[in-house]
């Protein structure tokens, strides 16, 4: 089946831009093969259902738009005083010297770039795999595009309880930087690992993480997006669980002209948890969209969806989510909100929640809410004493709460609530 | 303490007006009670000393101590020294009690210039005035009032009024929808905050909650008036009769 003429153009001038990365053994053969379905899906289309809401043209062109590096000084840096191994990548360029050694106890880790001509099994038989299975039944073409021309990115093998938690640094420096890097985790029965990933990545940040957890095995991730204002950023994780895996992923954007986090989980044994968390917080020109698909494909497993957007000025929050729950996956435990706090009559919040169900004893919910500051609850805080702007704070933090709930590390937990505290404080939150 | 001068309100919304000239006058240490039929205007006087939006003064005043409280926000009313307990307390999901108590009493002391209380201090303020109104660690580990039955918002309302420490207190129908135990229980807690220098005016339908915290003065309104003004035998006289009488008698 050919393609429409504009999505070819557009995928025409899109390819014009790239080069397939040198070198790589079977990574180049994985490579070879993404940008042979992506020729045949095209790139997206405002018109495409999937992208109704938010606006791929800025994705699709070939240049990243500029976008100028913005100084979070002011603040520490994310994670800064934990013990963790700290793996940096500047615009998208491994940086060795910033970067720890990359040995650690319980974990093996490449770089990808280096990964291609080596025997990984594991890493052989993931690369482009879960990202291939989450092409159905919608396209998700950015993850594809992704895999054929990521530059880097790490493949981390998980045999054990690792000894500390892997931290991704993306720092932003060029104003015209886009950067496309693709991780590959996997781990084995009974590991463990906690992921942390923060900062901007680059003016233009395509991301692709797939993550392959076997039975009993625990992945904990958590993301800060970066406070630069004009990035833009397309990601995608595709995870995959087995039989009383656990993955908990909790993402905190604050700023950014245009975010699309999309998640794609399938939980295939039974008693698999999955977890997926976001807080949002954008003001003015702003655009964050979120959209989760989870796939229940095992009895007895659970899957919560918990995101958060405060928006304000204009700023602009998605939401698409679903549950899937296949044929026999009898006592799924299925959970789904997504809400946005409206701060002003200017800004708008786009939802549309799904379930899909094909077994008969399930437990499923899904909720949707938009709306403005409970007057009645500021007036009441007020009346307490409580200044105006700060009464707004605690009740944004509350309506928040139940997102940063989701991260189970209550350190992490705590300092994010206390960026957020800052962020709303600067941005002069008068309802 | 408190000076009302013909105060007048509307509703901002509709052209409705809701206070027709209030004048009160409430001394230091005195406890006065406000009396009234239904729509009489009792708690719109308690929302517009308190500041909550959508009320418009159209002529009047009320000072608290000389300062005109009407031009002050409503954080700067309660950092003033007034208090208004919500006939309907708000449920605050998220929010937890203690954060709230906490935030609420620093906020006041930082904008007297006094420094915020240490954690220790407060903990253990809170825990014992909290044990006097029976209020469990429990529920003040609990978001505000979420999940609390009607008493226990009214208990949770003399909590913060304890911790607080105004002096000039309004109570909103603090009696709607208490059984007798409770009540007992909330007016005892009132009556331990009564001092020389703390003021009350208790609005209530029912002479009941003045047979528990005894008012010094006992006013009737109606209509967005004050229409009379006597002793606590004014307060038994409406019990027994009713109010058509008093109306009548003023026309």
């Amino acid at each position: 089946m050919g393609l429409p003429k504009a999505k070819e153009d557009a995928l025409a001038a899109r390819l014009e831009a790239l080069s397939l990365p040198t070198g790589g053994g079977w990574l180049a053969t994985a490579r070879a093969e993404a940008l042979a379905r992506l020729s045949e899906m095209g790139l997206p289309a405002r018109r495409d259902e999937y992208w109704r809401y938010t606006d791929p043209a800025s994705l699709n062109a070939p240049e990243a738009p500029i976008a100028h590096r913005f100084d979070a000084s002011d603040e520490a840096p994310p994670f800064d005083g934990m013990d963790r191994l700290k793996i940096v990548f500047v615009d998208g360029v491994f940086d060795p010297a910033a970067s720890d050694d990359l040995t650690l106890s319980g974990v093996t880790i490449e770089r990808l770039s280096a990964a291609g001509d080596k025997d990984i099994h594991w890493a052989k038989g993931l690369y482009g795999t879960l990202e291939t299975r989450g092409q159905t039944p919608v396209a998700r073409p950015f993850a594809t595009l992704n895999t054929a021309f990521a530059t880097d990115g790490v493949v981390i093998h998980v045999t054990g309880k690792a000894a500390k938690p892997v931290s991704l640094v993306y720092v932003h420096e060029s104003e015209t930087s886009d950067a496309i890097l693709h991780h590959c985790v996997r781990l084995e029965a009974g590991a463990e690992l906690t992921l942390l990933e923060n900062g901007p990545a680059a003016a233009r940040f395509s991301k692709v993480m797939e993550v392959d957890i076997a039975d009993g095995a625990t992945f904990h991730h958590i993301r800060l997006q970066g406070r630069d204002h004009e990035r833009r950023a397309v990601t995608h994780i595709f995870a995959r669980l087995g039989a009383k895996a656990e993955m908990r992923s909790f993402t905190l954007t604050a700023n950014g002209r245009l975010t699309r986090n999309e998640a794609v989980i399938e939980l295939t044994g039974a008693e698999g948890r999955a977890h997926l968390a976001g807080a949002t917080v954008g003001d003015g020109d702003f655009h964050h969209d979120d959209t989760v698909f989870i796939t229940h494909a095992a009895e007895a497993c659970e899957s919560r969806q918990v995101f958060k957007k405060v928006l304000m000025n204009g700023a602009t929050g998605v939401f698409q989510g679903k549950i899937l729950v296949k044929p026999g996956a009898q006592k799924t435990d299925g959970y789904q909100i997504s809400q946005s706090l409206l701060l002003d009559g200017d800004s708008q919040f786009l939802a549309k929640p799904e379930l899909e169900i094909y077994a008969d004893d399930v437990k499923c919910s899904h909720g949707s809410t938009s709306g403005a500051i409970d007057e009645t609850a500021l007036f009441y805080l007020q009346s307490r004493g409580v200044p105006r702007a700060s009464a707004q704070a605690l009740l944004v933090l509350a309506f928040l709460a139940e997102a940063i709930g989701e991260i189970a590390d209550e350190d992490i937990a705590e300092d994010i609530r206390g960026r957020l505290e800052r962020w709303l404080a600067r941005h002069g939150a008068e309802g | 303490m408190l000076e009302i001068n013909n105060l007048h309100v509307k509703l901002e919304e509709e052209d409705k007006v809701i206070l027709r000239g209030v004048d009160l006058k409430i001394g230091a240490g005195e406890v006065h009670a406000i009396m009234g039929p239904n729509g009489s205007g009792k708690s719109t006087l308690s929302y517009v000393l308190a500041g909550r939006e959508g009320y418009e003064v159209t002529e009047g005043s009320a000072r608290l101590d000389g300062e005109e409280l009407l031009e002050m926000e409503p954080e700067a009313r309660a950092a003033a020294g007034l208090f208004l307990a919500f006939q309907y307390p708000v449920e605050i999901p998220g929010v937890g009690n203690m954060t709230f108590l906490r935030t609420a009493l620093n906020a006041q002391r930082k904008s007297r210039g006094e420094p915020e209380i240490s954690a220790g201090d407060f903990l253990k303020l809170v825990r014992e005035k909290a044990k006097t109104l029976k209020i469990d660690a429990e529920m003040l580990k609990r978001p505000v009032n979420v999940g609390f039955s009607g008493g226990e918002k009214k208990r949770n309302e003399i909590l913060q009024m304890a911790m607080l420490e105004p002096r000039m207190c309004i109570l909103d129908e603090t009696d709607s929808g208490l059984d007798v135990d409770a009540m007992k229980l909330v007016s005892e807690g009132v009556n331990a905050l009564r001092s020389a220098g703390r003021s009350f005016l208790v609005i209530t339908h029912y002479q009941r909650l003045l047979d528990h915290i005894k008012p010094d003065v006992v006013h009737i309104m109606a209509a967005g008036r004050i229409i009379k003004t006597g002793g606590p035998e004014l307060a038994l006289e409406v019990e027994t009769n009713g109010y058509a009488d008093i109306l009548g008698e003023v026309g």
